[in-house]
């Protein structure tokens, strides 16, 4: 008889080269069952035989693996520390099922949340949700069922679910993994959603940087229309924006205009998507809903931290020993998560900054590795924990190259509704080239101007530039109309007062020196 | 098929469609390459907008291109932590004008195993300087 050989088809699996791995299996006789992910990122392509592991692969180590000589072998896969640790709700099924296939979906407990939520109707589905405590996994936190109870009191039709999965933060990849890996979840929650608030169509906004996601969402939704019916999902492409994560400027997008943010209120849950009531949420939000119906609100508050209830799958990137995705209840503590669970660095270096939240998330030093992980406890030091990004960098990241980084990132993709964001970010540019070139600036031939009475005529000195610098920050930060030019400054500030050397601030401010 | 029956036949597809302008200008860009301005004229006709409009909405995102490339294009993720894991320095080891266009992409949710690149639909990873003048390489 063959042996069954499970490999993940995700598009980190396939871009470390597991089609090629498979294909050498299946040369070698075997029955190769493409599934998810296990998260485990660096031991991909990883091969389970009889659940044992074996990994990182090529297609050279396939003969040793079936021969029983291999020294790749990690043992038991579910038993490996980095998933026994683990709490999975949302990827319970991460590493066992193949995404598409549905008869692995029920048989793993798919499609029992709306079965729930069906018998119990639309008021008491909200109840659970709301019961479990669910924030926004998007980054903002907000509480699901509120906003889901906005949108069901609402008085106009149509109604929609969005589901937004323009993940465009680096250093997160779950949404991608949900979609790849268990895109049947992502529908059924959306399906709860929409039979909660009484929508009848779902759409879920998928970035074009995500070509396999898309191909597996447009299967799937297409595969479970018998399932959901009369709700229907339709999916569609982002083109590039990295704004267009920013809801109102995603349901911009969505009616096929320019990704440009709108003024709030309107609140979305009154006018969304073609100005009707529209329940905006991230894939996560979504993706951990047919948990909670199925197994209870209550379970899932059980586990968390604070006002954090539940898990939060948090991905560990960047330059990091053991990357992957690792879901486990809020107040775990930073430095657990990335010198215990991550392993250090990937270079063998000491870690100097962490940045939690993708680009508009704060960088954290390693005396920040008592923080637990949830939402007030990172607000409380000034940064946030976003989407749950983990980007990790050693001692050789230049602190004031990627606070400049953060202000470029920002002119490249802000989508210019807002001055702030518009010229803050390129004037934050240009002050951090000065500062980091330590020149400061004598005044232009305007500024020399009589006229100009209020310009300043001397020289401007570094000191000068980050004074200046800290009041555009500010500026940004309380101006802007979203969060891509409100929470820029976060990285920005956060370098310059955890790293000032890298500023050629000698002197470091009382806080900075603990 | 001409031009501008294949032109019609995308605008066909998509007519009736919520918020659909989107989607005609990714068939468009996959069918022609790019996007040009009869495209947006035709586009503009049936859709009941100003070509203004349509041109504020293909020039708004990054994806979308005005004229053809005469060269394969690898972008490569110069986002956060494909830098943590070392992408700027293979990034200025590449040529700037060679016979394959390098674009820039933020983030290709690989994060990882950077550096990443992606060739089309196909995505590469734990990129180093010999893996990416072998990927530029095959394409040249």
């Amino acid at each position: 008889m063959s042996r069954t050989v499970r490999i993940s088809d995700d598009a980190l699996a396939l871009a470390c080269g597991a089609d090629q791995v498979a294909a050498a299996f299946a040369a070698a006789g075997c029955t190769v069952e493409r599934v998810s992910s296990w998260g485990m990122h660096w031991l991909e392509p990883l091969a389970e035989i009889d659940g044992d592991g074996f990994g990182p692969l090529t297609p050279g180590d396939v003969s040793a693996v079936l021969a029983g000589t291999s020294d790749k072998g990690i043992g038991p896969v579910a038993e490996h520390p980095f998933i026994a640790g683990q709490q999975r709700f949302t990827f319970a099924r991460a590493g066992k099922t193949r995404p598409l296939s549905l008869e692995d979906y029920e048989a793993h407990g798919g499609w029992s949340g709306l079965a729930k939520a069906r018998e119990i109707g639309a008021e008491a589905t909200i109840g659970e949700v709301m019961a479990s405590g669910l924030r926004g996994r998007g980054g903002a936190g907000f509480p699901a069922a509120i906003k889901w109870t906005t949108v069901a009191k609402a008085v106009a039709a149509p109604k929609y679910i969005v589901c937004n999965a323009d993940e465009g933060d680096s250093g997160t990849f779950a949404d991608r993994m949900v979609m790849e890996g268990d895109p049947f979840m992502l529908i059924e929650g959306m399906a709860i959603a929409g039979l909660a608030v009484g929508a009848g169509k779902g759409y879920v906004y998928i970035r074009s940087e995500y070509p396999q996601a898309i191909a597996k969402m447009r299967a799937a939704a297409e595969a479970a229309r018998p399932f959901i019916t009369p709700f229907e999902v339709e999916i569609r492409v982002g083109a590039g924006a990295y704004v267009c994560g920013e809801e109102t400027s995603l349901l911009n997008s969505l009616e096929g205009k320019r990704g440009e943010v709108r003024a709030k209120p309107p609140l979305p849950a009154l006018e969304g998507l073609f100005g009707k009531p529209t329940v905006v949420n991230n894939v996560l939000t979504l993706a951990a809903v047919p948990w909670i119906l199925a197994h209870g609100g209550a379970a899932y508050a059980e586990v968390g931290f604070g006002r954090s209830k539940g898990t939060m799958p948090i991905q560990i990137a960047g330059n990091v020993k053991y990357g992957g995705l690792y879901e486990v209840g809020f107040g775990i503590t930073l430095g657990e998560l990335v010198e215990v669970i991550g392993g250090g660095t990937a270079s063998g270096r000491p870690v100097r900054a962490v940045q939690v939240g993708g680009p508009l998330g704060a960088y954290h030093p390693p005396s920040d590795f008592h923080l637990p992980f949830d939402y007030e406890s990172f607000a409380a030091a000034d940064g946030l924990i976003g989407h749950a990004g983990l980007t990790v960098f050693d001692d050789s990241a230049d602190m004031s190259a990627q606070a400049r980084f953060a202000m470029s990132f920002c002119a490249a993709e802000s989508c210019g509704k807002c001055t702030p964001c518009r010229l803050g970010s390129t004037r934050g540019v240009e002050v951090l080239d000065r500062i980091r070139a330590r020149s400061g600036r004598t005044a232009d031939a305007v500024e020399r101007l009589p006229q100009i009475h209020n310009a300043k005529k001397a020289v401007r000195t570094l000191a000068d530039d980050v004074a200046l610098l800290e009041d555009l920050c500010e500026t940004m930060k309380f101006g802007s109309l979203c969060a891509l030019g409100g929470f820029t400054p976060y990285p920005v500030l956060s370098a310059l007062r955890h790293f000032p050397e890298d500023f050629g601030v000698v002197e470091p401010e009382a806080e900075a020196a603990e | 098929m001409s031009d501008t029956a294949e032109l019609d036949r995308i605008l066909a597809a998509h007519a009736g469609r919520e918020g659909s302008l989107l989607p005609i200008l990714h068939d468009v860009q996959a069918t022609f390459g790019y996007v040009s301005e009869d495209s947006v004229r035709a586009i503009a006709g049936a859709l009941n907008l100003s070509r203004a409009e349509v041109h504020g909405v293909v020039s708004f995102y990054h994806d979308f291109r005005t004229a053809p490339v005469d060269r394969p294009v690898v972008k490569l993720c110069r986002a956060e932590s494909c830098q943590a894991r070392g992408v700027e320095a293979l990034a200025a080891r590449l040529p700037a004008d060679g016979p394959v266009k390098v674009e820039t992409v933020y983030c290709l949710g690989l994060c990882s195993v950077g550096p990443n690149a992606m060739v089309g639909d196909t995505v590469h990873a734990r990129l180093d300087a010999a893996k990416l003048s072998a990927l530029v390489g095959e394409l040249a």
